[in-house]
């Protein structure tokens, strides 16, 4: 069975005053039904934007899809027209992004933004529509829906927002949820109330879940493939037990043993990955992160490495150095 | 233990809430800290926990003297500072430090490296020669782990983890022997926090320097400091050694804020058994009555929505404000 989401050799480009910016320089990941994906890495590695081309919701210009195919359901998101692109967002896949405040509209009641997009893609009349809404906001948790459908964004609290959010993104019963770091802007108490609650919401109905983040706790507690981008690359991807276990790009190992341990007592001083992340209006030939890896040597510099197979089934890595 | 370097006791800050443009009107008070207690001990770290608006950073602005608190003792190396004004204040004002969270804000964008390191040492007439402030600046940058050259630079071609040293020599400029530290790595990406925490922990050590760190980041807290308190709307709820609170924490506030950071490690959380602490945080506006974490709490019982609890030392050195925990 083909997967639900695949991307192929995804390249996009964003032309600044500093030059041309490969934000996303040849990715290629699939999504199966069901599957719950991380996608992790540093600002600027690329992970938004991999996620903004899925959904054609790069700005041109300065922004540009210049190469690949994202294949969703047998169809190439890419190529059909912006009407049909219209009917997918929202509709077959929905999207939770990070600052409830700014993706909500500030000037429409809750209500109307779910029933929006209930109108839109189900061609429910208002009274339907609100009946579902009603619905949704329980099935998100938040008590008194009728009161709170009449509410404006500003009268909730962030995680309320975010529920909210989550609402919408069901309410066409999607196939596949993308979350741009949904619960960033959020304390931790509610941080875990709001994974917990897509977590079980997207197992009980099916649904795939792209969760983009840097938060290496949240992607061990609720990813079943991890994939970790540097520089606008994959530079290592795998079941996530295995990325945590056997970690083999040298980026992915430095990452991990860099972040402090909660459940564990305070060792010897952190191992910080060295140097500042790189520029990517100036990256060479050679791996992106060969000025910051104990491991470089010439290879390294000649040319970029390629996902390879690494030890276990489905474990990937782009690094010379990382062979089983 | 040595003789406590800042004693903080019955610290509170009340703000008032006002209505009306015209004719402006108080109308209720939020109660960002509403009687806080705690010591630090020279050359410590303690670290200060807890969610949005639980008056953490409000506490560490009274420390600062930023705000001037409404009620309370903030005795400084034998000196209560909580209600100095002018050149009294100004004297204390050299021998504390802070560094804020956001490396962008916190640092003017139309002034040169080299220029704000260089304005505490002028604005207190430190260092009136201005060569020898340069010769300072190229120093503190070095201890900082940034290239001297950096003074010629503006903010905005530095990277947020190298601002954020530009934010350390600043503090370090004045030689504080204590230094408020409110989220020094929460706007820094992963593989730049742990420099920064290095960088901090190096400074502690090789200058004596004694920290109050303010955080949510708990991992982070976990590995720097020494002693660490919680707080839940305005109170301190648990106090303890570090590995003491996070390997066996008594207060159930805390245990839900432990239960509720993931882990990275997989193994680790499919063994969890996890679940998430109901509701929200109340308004400081209007807080619950009795301990103001009962709505919320799985254990509690009636007594808990009448009376407010006492912090009691439950063990040497661990100090929890609870009814229920024995």
């Amino acid at each position: 069975m083909p997967p639900l989401l695949e991307i192929r050799d995804l390249h996009t480009e964003f032309s600044t005053g500093a030059g041309v910016v490969r934000a996303v320089d040849g990715v290629s990941y699939s999504v199966g039904a069901g599957e719950t994906v991380a996608v992790v890495g540093e600002s600027g590695s690329g992970k938004s934007v991999t996620a903004l081309s899925v959904m054609r919701l790069i700005p041109n210009p300065p922004g540009e899809i210049t190469h690949g195919a994202v294949l969703f359901a047998g169809r190439d998101l890419l190529t059909i027209s912006e009407p049909e692109m219209r009917e997918i967002r929202g509709g077959e896949i929905g999207m939770v992004f990070q600052e409830p405040m700014t993706s909500l509209n500030p000037v429409l009641t809750i209500g109307r933004q779910i029933t929006e997009t209930l109108e839109q893609h189900r061609g429910l009349d208002r009274s339907a529509a609100n009946k579902r809404a009603e619905a949704l906001l329980t099935q998100v948790g938040i008590a008194d829906p009728t009161r709170r459908l009449k509410q404006y964004p500003h009268q909730l609290s962030g995680g309320m927002r975010q529920r909210v959010m989550i609402a919408i993104a069901l309410a066409c019963d999607p196939k596949l949820i993308i979350a741009d770091e949904p619960t960033t802007a959020l304390d931790v108490t509610i941080q875990a109330q709001i994974l917990e609650l897509m977590k079980a919401l997207t197992r009980d109905r099916g649904i795939a879940l792209i969760i983009i983040t840097h938060n290496l706790g949240v992607v061990a507690r609720y990813a079943d493939r991890v994939n970790v981008m540097y520089a606008g690359r994959i530079v290592e991807s795998g079941p996530a037990a295995e990325i945590y276990h056997d970690p083999r790009h040298p980026y992915t190992i430095a990452l991990l043993r860099s972040v402090p341990r909660l459940d564990r007592p305070r060792q010897a001083r952190l191992d910080p990955v060295e140097g500042q992340p790189p520029d990517l209006t100036r990256l060479d030939a050679g791996c992106a992160f060969r000025p910051r890896c104990r491991l470089a040597d010439e290879e390294c510099a000649r040319s970029r490495p390629t996902l390879t197979p690494v030890g276990g089934a489905d474990h990937f890595a782009a690094c010379f150095r990382a062979a089983a | 233990m040595s003789e406590p370097l800042l004693t903080v006791r019955g610290l509170r800050m009340h703000f008032p809430v006002t209505e009306g443009i015209v004719r402006r009107r108080v109308t209720g008070e939020v109660k960002a800290v509403d009687g806080v207690d705690f010591t630090i001990a020279r050359g410590e770290t303690m670290g200060l926990v807890g969610e949005s608006g639980c008056g953490k950073t409000t506490t560490g602005r009274c420390i600062l003297r930023l705000e001037r608190p409404t009620d309370g003792e903030i005795i400084y190396d034998g000196q209560n500072i909580a209600a100095l004004d002018g050149k009294a204040l100004r004297g204390y004002r050299q021998r504390i430090q802070v560094i804020f969270q956001d490396p962008y804000s916190s640092l003017n964008p139309r002034m040169k490296i080299g220029a704000i390191i260089a304005e505490p040492l002028h604005v207190h007439g430190i260092e009136p020669n201005a060569a020898k402030r340069d010769t300072r600046v190229r120093e503190l940058l070095s201890i900082c782990g940034l290239n001297p050259n950096f003074a010629d630079r503006y903010p905005h071609e530095m990277s947020g983890g190298q601002r954020q040293r530009v934010g350390i020599a600043r503090a370090l400029a004045m030689n504080p022997e204590f230094i408020v530290c409110d989220e020094p790595v929460s706007a820094l990406d992963v593989s730049i926090q742990a420099q920064v925490v290095n960088l901090l922990e190096d400074l502690r050590e090789k200058f004596g320097l004694t920290y109050l760190f303010i955080a949510h980041d708990l991992s982070v807290v976990r590995h720097l400091c020494q002693r660490v308190a919680v707080m839940y709307l305005g109170r301190i709820v648990e106090m303890a050694e570090s590995d003491a609170l996070f390997d066996a924490p008594l207060h159930p506030y805390t245990r839900a804020l432990l239960a509720a950071v993931p882990v990275p490690d997989p193994t680790v959380e499919q063994g969890r058994d996890f679940q998430p602490v109901k509701g929200e945080v109340p308004s400081p506006m209007n807080p619950p009555s009795g301990c103001v974490f009962h709505p919320r709490c799985p254990i509690a019982v009636p007594r808990c929505a009448v009376q407010r609890p006492e912090t009691r030392e439950i063990r040497a050195g661990h100090f929890v404000a609870c009814h229920e925990v024995q």
